[in-house]
């Protein structure tokens, strides 16, 4: 059971790692914490590519005298590109939490559902808080 | 150059090079002929395309020469020529559509940034649907996406911001669902070439790591098609985008999801892994049928007709999930014409909302009261759609609900006819509503005078429409390639 | 602006080894670690590190909004145009082989001008996205 375990620690840590960040995503209430959760699920997924394309023993894949066995290198590729996915993904996440904040002076999601479901009831609460329409 | 050799690669490059030469011009006006220009191009392309494949079966494009399966290969089967005329179709009747609808709903200095991300939009949906390389169906997917939610937070209520950041969050989630599903069938094949891939699984589908990659391919992939329950995300969107992009969205985004799942389940794990080792046929059969129920009992107690009609969709999503747990012909046939009939008829109707929006101020059950008489066509208009909704015949959703139930008899499910028929009395309920509004109530005082709209979006929404009545007499587009797609998808003719 | 001198003039001294460093990393990406992701990022980090320390109002003059936007643009067109490239001299989308006589130093050339279309790109995007929410302050909206 435990050499089991070790053998395959980077497929556990991909687990922990992708089930805290969404278990994060899920749970907080925060826009910005959920984006941080976000970032750590989507992380997880590099260590699942990444970590079986490396081959113990192996170099870089470049063609040399001296040496046979060669790292995968297409893992790290495509992760290149997903990590590029992730950025442009927070970024926009982040982008749109600062005009959320703008437009409802809140990042707490039940405080932002509150103020669009009871409009009415809060009209008093001067230029940020009520019925103020986005640009 | 020879031109006809390279329509594959022309069919994503025209709209993703509209993209950054729109930012280069600033200019609204220059940006949107060139990203209509673009997208026309396109469209042209697609229906190349789709004429090429029928006549000599499925193309392959190597991605700078690198021979598939090492290199990305695109490949235009009769499935993915019938969805790119979609894409592009819609693309190609909302954008004449955007100008003069967003000259009403956004700032003018951002007009040019509207284009380039609709057309990022466009390229991403077109690659989805042309690629044959698993990665570079994600890499397409967020592309479509990312660009889907920055469209939709330029809604003008506040609301759409948030709804574009629970779509971002649910998205990612599915996004990147599908990504673990993928790295798993990498680790297992050694290949991301999807036809290599299906070949290389036939021996390994019962493999644990095969069924968890089919597992979360399902979840990612059901995310980003709505189906019901992973629909939380789509109303909101739907009801608070600017409306060129509620129409274009609702038309296209759900449906080219639907295209990966087909995808996946019919070319990658292959009929016999998902439907007869596995109850996934009873599992889709309980979705579909939960989604169009709920979702339209929903629908009816709406007060916004955006929500409405958003609510209808992940209905007819239930629909279109139905004919594929059938698993047979007759029902991937159903399906995949009730993706392009509903894409037409919700299109439509979005953009005719559009129209509303832009003379009542608001589409809200109780401020359109009485737009039977001050707006007659756009209300015309909306009830056709509707009477596509519920399936009338005569329009594009009779055909293909009319398949739906032919596969269900086919199969011998008597009841699940009785069913689909108690569904579309709910859409009757839903569309009723807004008849009720339109035609038995008095106009508002203020909006008495309303007139008619503007032929910028009148023209391209009854093209709409127009398709909705003329896919409803003459099926030979639709379920011609729908019947040809079905058999190519279960192991019969390309 | 910061008055703190001592960090105005490290600044100084460090942003052109920055900016070098950016650019071996573009360069040497043909025979080890790097590329235009990498460097990209680098010389954006070294204009970021400008706009830290001088103020975002000195940063946008030497890299005004405009040009950092068409670069977000031209970076992606000078990739695309290495794409068209190929069919032009009779390969398909994205062909390097065709570029040069040699095959491989078609893949060379072709690769080179891949990695500066993403540097470019990589930079502006990155540099876009600090102006706009360094310029967003937290109460003018």
């Amino acid at each position: 059971m435990l050499a089991h375990f070790v053998d395959h620690f980077d497929y556990w840590a991909m687990i922990f790692l992708a089930m805290a960040g969404l278990f994060i995503v899920i749970a907080r209430g925060n826009l910005i914490k959920k984006l941080v959760g976000l970032g750590i699920f989507q992380t997880s997924v590099y260590l699942l590519y990444v970590a079986p394309g490396k081959i113990v023993g192996g170099t870089a894949p470049i063609v040399a005298e001296g040496f046979r066995v060669y790292s995968n290198p297409l893992p790290h590729v495509l992760i290149l590109t997903a990590i590029v996915v992730g950025v442009a993904t927070l970024a926009l996440g982040l982008a749109l939490v600062v005009r959320i904040r703008e437009a409802y002076d809140s990042i707490e999601e039940d405080e932002i559902l509150r103020r669009d479901h009871a409009p009415e009831v809060t009209p008093s609460r001067g230029e940020g808080a009520g019925g103020k329409v986005v640009p | 150059m020879n031109l006809a050799a390279h329509l594959p690669a022309l069919q994503v490059v025209l709209p993703l090079a509209a993209a950054p030469l729109a930012v280069l011009l600033r200019g609204r006006g220059a940006a949107f002929m060139l990203v209509t220009l673009a997208a026309w191009a396109a469209f042209a392309v697609s229906i190349l395309l789709w004429l090429q494949v029928n006549a000599s079966g499925p193309i392959s494009y190597a991605i700078g020469s690198w021979a598939p399966p090492w290199g990305i290969e695109y490949r235009v089967d009769s499935l993915s020529a019938l969805l790119l005329m979609l894409v592009c179709g819609i693309a190609a009747v909302v954008l004449p559509y955007a100008r003069a609808s967003i000259e009403r709903e956004l700032r003018q200095d951002v007009h040019y940034l509207f284009y380039a991300m609709f057309a990022l939009c466009l390229a991403g949906l077109a690659g989805i649907a042309i690629t044959g390389d698993a990665f570079n169906l994600f890499v397409f997917l967020e592309i479509s996406s990312l660009s889907s939610y920055v469209l939709i937070a330029l809604g003008r209520d506040r609301r759409a911001l948030v709804a574009a950041y629970q779509y971002l969050i649910m998205g990612t989630i599915g996004a990147t669902f599908i990504v673990v599903g993928v790295g798993l069938l990498y680790l297992k094949t050694g290949t991301l070439n999807l036809a290599d891939m299906g070949v290389r699984l036939q021996e390994m589908t019962s493999h644990r790591p095969v069924l968890a990659a089919l597992a979360f391919l399902t979840v990612g992939i059901s995310l980003k098609l709505a189906l019901f329950p992973l629909h939380q995300w789509l109303p909101n969107a739907y009801a608070y985008a600017p409306s060129a992009v509620s129409a274009f969205l609702a038309a296209t985004a759900t449906k080219v999801s639907v295209y990966a799942l087909l995808r996946f389940y019919f070319s990658v794990f292959g009929e016999t892994a998902v439907f007869k080792r596995l109850p996934m046929e009873d599992l889709m059969l309980i979705l579909a049928l939960a989604g169009m129920f709920v979702a339209s009992a929903v629908a009816i107690f709406q007060h916004d007709l955006k929500r409405l009609f958003a609510y209808s969709s992940v209905a007819q999503i239930g629909y279109i999930v139905l004919g594929i747990s059938f698993d047979s012909v007759t029902g991937l046939t159903a399906t995949i014409a009730h993706l392009v009939n509903h894409a037409v008829t919700k299109g439509g109707l979005f953009l005719l909302l559009g129209a509303v929006m832009a003379g009542m101020g608001g589409v809200t059950l109780a401020r359109v009261h009485g737009i039977g008489r001050v707006m007659p066509l756009t209300a015309f208009g909306i009830v056709l759609c509707g009477l596509g909704l519920i399936g009338v015949p005569g329009t594009a959703g009779f055909v293909s609900k009319w398949y739906l139930i032919l596969a269900a008899l086919e199969k011998g499910q008597w009841w699940l006819v009785f069913l689909i028929v108690a569904s579309s009395l709910l859409a009757v309920a839903y569309v009723w509503r807004f008849v009720e509004a339109a035609y038995f109530h008095a106009p508002r005082a203020d909006l008495a005078t309303v007139r008619e709209a503007p032929a910028g979006l009148a023209i391209p929404a009854w093209t709409l429409v127009g398709a909705t009545i003329w896919f409803g007499l003459d099926t030979s587009v639709t379920v011609g390639s729908a019947a040809r797609a079905a058999a190519m998808l279960l192991g019969g003719a390309p | 602006m910061t008055r703190d001198m001592v960090l105005r003039v490290v600044a100084k001294l460090l942003i052109p080894f920055i900016l070098l460093f950016a650019l071996y990393v573009q360069f040497h990406g043909d025979f080890g670690p790097g590329g235009g992701f990498q460097a990209g990022v680098i010389l954006a980090a070294a204009m970021v590190f400008y706009a830290i320390v001088f103020g975002l109002d000195n940063a946008r003059k030497v890299l005004p909004d405009r040009l950092v936007e068409t670069m977000v643009a031209a970076g992606v067109l000078l990739y695309l145009g290495v794409g068209v490239a190929g069919p032009l001299l009779g390969g398909n989308f994205l062909d390097y082989f065709v570029l040069a006589a040699d095959p491989v130093a078609g893949q060379h050339r072709g690769i080179f001008w891949i990695e500066l279309g993403v540097a470019i790109t990589v930079c502006g995007v990155m540099l876009k996205v600090y102006y706009l929410f360094a310029g967003r302050g937290p109460e003018d909206d």
